[in-house]
């Protein structure tokens, strides 16, 4: 799960993690007003949306004057910003952060993952902030650094201490960096974060050391145990079907082809949509209804694909072990019934009672078209999203 | 010969008073000679009681010692499935297997971090859990798609290493053991590792591997493959029409930062000398070639 980047900075501020004044600000009026509030001569104006890459999209601006900030709130809010993040389609602002503007001397960069290698958090950190991490991790990649948390112990002073002189902050704010560095480790740990982004972290006039942005994701499998971070999302900013999906804990997503998969399992999905693309067609989703196919999920999932108005065929790729192919049958065809299909289905069953599940597909009277394998199932399909 | 399991371990559930617990039971029991394998539960709430016959005990520790059970499997809800395993590390169990889909990270990391230096391996979580065919099957899979044979199964997914199998199958190759190591990004044994015991395995002729999206346990194997494998492997990659920055489903599967893509990975295995296939339809018939 993602969150704001007023919102991850409110976070992290519990943890002693210094940032910029900012009041979060959802109309023109209440950005001017929240500028006023904060005082000073300069503001930084910045959309709040989930994806990165703001700044590039014309998302985040710098105000010199109250009637600035007005300008710039009435460009911003409602504007439809296109980052490298949020695909051709864009995502439209509705919330601004308004923030006290800082005079900034120097940028780094600091982030956190899970180190899938080392099973451990790995803490990141660049002189080279304020850029695409990524590039910097492509080009230059002796200018990042790397340490490994002991999760019991949490980041030690030394390491801090370590990572902070490597990326060039100055002797007179390493006490500050430190606590700023273990505030952040204990953030990510206590809220059972997956990801975090501090780029850029700025050395401010003053000598002082601020997390200029902040990016938190979180770990989905550990919500349970953080009703204070389920209450911070914002639906506005997810793919509505997507939401409808997770309603009915069926993991969807929608792709840009026209030809619908419907599997049990992820990895089996996954290999369905390869395997329609290998046969020159195009998936138009990922939609994995898991172990427990019922007629209710496979309903569901049908809705969901023919949302797409683009679609022009479905795929069902199932291997019933524990659930029988006989009741996955049963399941399609009702769900057919219920949806009225208008676009040809290609099923391929295989495991359990698969004749049985064969049977009720034929005798249904539907027309659909039954698959032997994986790969005549998709040359069925493609063929038919072809005529269709 | 085979990998990790076989008729002679000795299995103890943990979670067996639960719906999935006991249902896995009782067709793991009744798969080959599950009978004489499943020889114990775990509920700390209900020890004396037990389930169709087999003993349920409050700990693993006294499951061990009362009926000499060196395998668990683990079927405990998300929150407390760390601690279970946990538990079976600090009992000393020779393997740990768990089922459990949706355990938080943070917990595997620290379960991970209190098993260095012990003996136990696990196996997941996430996963469909290990199965030598005709001897025993421990996990969700369908036991009855599968026949013993002579090779090793090493996969990331649940339906697609039984989509592998059954493609084996239709070439008539029996599986020496198959293991699912689960989608998680956290986790216990990777490929590389069940590949070395493969590698060492008297009755495994050949390997199929396959992987996912996310991470670079494939890339890992296949560079220690390059030097050391001296039998054939064949592998395919799920997830090459993968957008990123996507979760595909298993919390692992998810390419970021530009790494993790198929397409890499299967360029790795191939420099490596591995045979890749880029149609999952073809895994069963591409192993067979290199027979």
């Amino acid at each position: 799960m993602k969150i704001h980047e007023y919102q991850a900075k409110a976070i992290l501020q519990k943890y002693g993690v210094v940032t910029p004044k900012g009041i979060v600000s959802f109309s023109v009026d209440e950005a001017v007003n929240a500028a006023k509030q904060l005082g000073g001569e300069l503001w930084a104006v910045k959309a709040q949306i989930y994806a990165g890459g703001r700044g590039k999209g014309g998302g985040v601006k710098v105000a010199r004057s109250l009637d600035e900030v007005r300008q710039q709130a009435g460009d911003i809010l409602g504007m439809r910003l296109v980052t490298h993040q949020t695909g051709p389609e864009g995502q439209v602002v509705h919330r601004l952060f308004i923030e006290q503007g800082v005079k900034i001397e120097k940028e780094f960069y600091v982030g956190m993952v899970v180190d899938r290698r080392q099973q451990r958090v790995c803490l990141m950190a660049s002189s080279e902030g304020g850029m695409d991490i990524e590039k910097v991790a492509a080009e230059t990649p002796d200018k990042i650094y790397k340490v490994f948390i002991d999760p019991i112990t949490g980041l030690s002073l030394q390491q801090a201490e370590n990572i902070a002189k490597k990326i060039g902050i100055p002797m007179q704010c390493m006490s500050q960096a430190v606590a700023l560095l273990q505030g952040l480790y204990r953030a990510f740990d206590d809220t059972d974060a997956s990801l975090l982004e501090i780029n850029p972290l700025g050395l401010v006039a003053g000598d002082q050391v601020m997390a200029l942005d902040a990016k938190l994701n979180f770990d989905d499998n550990a919500l349970f145990r953080h009703p204070e971070i389920v209450a911070l999302r914002d639906l506005d900013e997810e793919d509505p079907v997507e939401i409808e999906a997770s309603k009915h804990e069926l993991s969807y997503i929608p792709l840009d082809g026209n030809i619908g998969c419907l599997v049990n399992g992820a990895g089996l999905a996954m290999a369905t949509m390869d395997i329609i693309k290998l046969y020159g067609g195009n998936p138009a989703n990922f939609l994995d209804v898991g172990g427990g196919a019922t007629v209710e999920k496979v309903t569901e999932a049908f809705k969901l694909m023919l949302r797409n108005s683009k679609l022009q065929a479905i795929l069902v790729n199932i291997f019933g072990g524990i659930m029988k192919c006989d009741v996955i049958a049963q399941g399609v065809v009702a769900a057919a019934r219920e949806v009225q299909l208008t676009v040809p289905l290609v099923v391929r069953l295989e495991g359990t009672n698969v004749d049985l599940g064969k049977k009720i597909l034929t005798d249904s009277g539907l027309p659909i078209i039954s698959a032997d394998n994986m790969a005549d199932a998709a040359q069925k399909v493609v063929n038919a999203a072809r005529i269709h | 010969m085979s990998i990790l399991i076989d008729r002679n371990s000795r299995v103890m559930t943990q979670g067996i008073t639960g719906k999935t617990g006991q249902f896995h039971t009782r067709m793991c029991r009744d798969y080959a000679n599950g009978k004489a394998c499943f020889v114990a539960g775990v509920n700390p709430r209900k020890p004396g009681e037990d389930f169709e016959g087999i003993p349920v005990y409050a700990t693993v520790k006294e499951a061990k010692q009362q009926t000499g059970a060196n395998v668990s499997v683990i079927y405990v809800p998300p929150p407390f499935a760390a601690a279970a395993i946990d538990e079976a590390v600090e009992a000393e169990l020779d393997l740990v297997i768990c089922i459990t889909e949706g355990i938080p990270v943070r917990d595997m990391i620290r379960s991970r971090y209190k098993m260095q230096d012990k003996k136990t391996r696990l196996i997941g979580p996430n996963c469909p859990g290990i199965i030598t065919p005709d001897e025993i099957k421990i996990g969700i899979m369908p036991g009855y798609i599968h026949k013993k044979g002579r090779i090793g199964v090493v996969s990331r997914s649940g339906t697609l290493t039984y989509e592998a199998v059954a493609q084996l199958m239709a070439f008539g190759l029996g599986q020496s053991t198959c293991i699912g190591i689960g989608g998680d990004p956290v986790n216990g044994l990777k490929h590389l590792d069940v590949m070395q015991l493969f590698n060492n395995d008297d009755e495994t002729d050949a390997v199929l591997m396959v992987g996912e999206i996310g991470g670079s346990d494939e890339e890992d194997c296949a560079r220690w493959m390059k030097e050391n494998m001296r039998k054939p492997v064949v592998g395919f990659i799920a997830g090459v029409t993968a957008p990123p920055g996507k979760r595909m489903g298993h919390a692992g599967a998810i390419i970021s930062g530009g790494k993790g893509t198929a397409q890499e990975k299967l360029e790795v295995m191939e420099s490596c000398g591995i045979k890749i296939t880029r149609n999952p339809a073809e895994m069963g018939k591409l192993l067979k070639s290199v027979l």
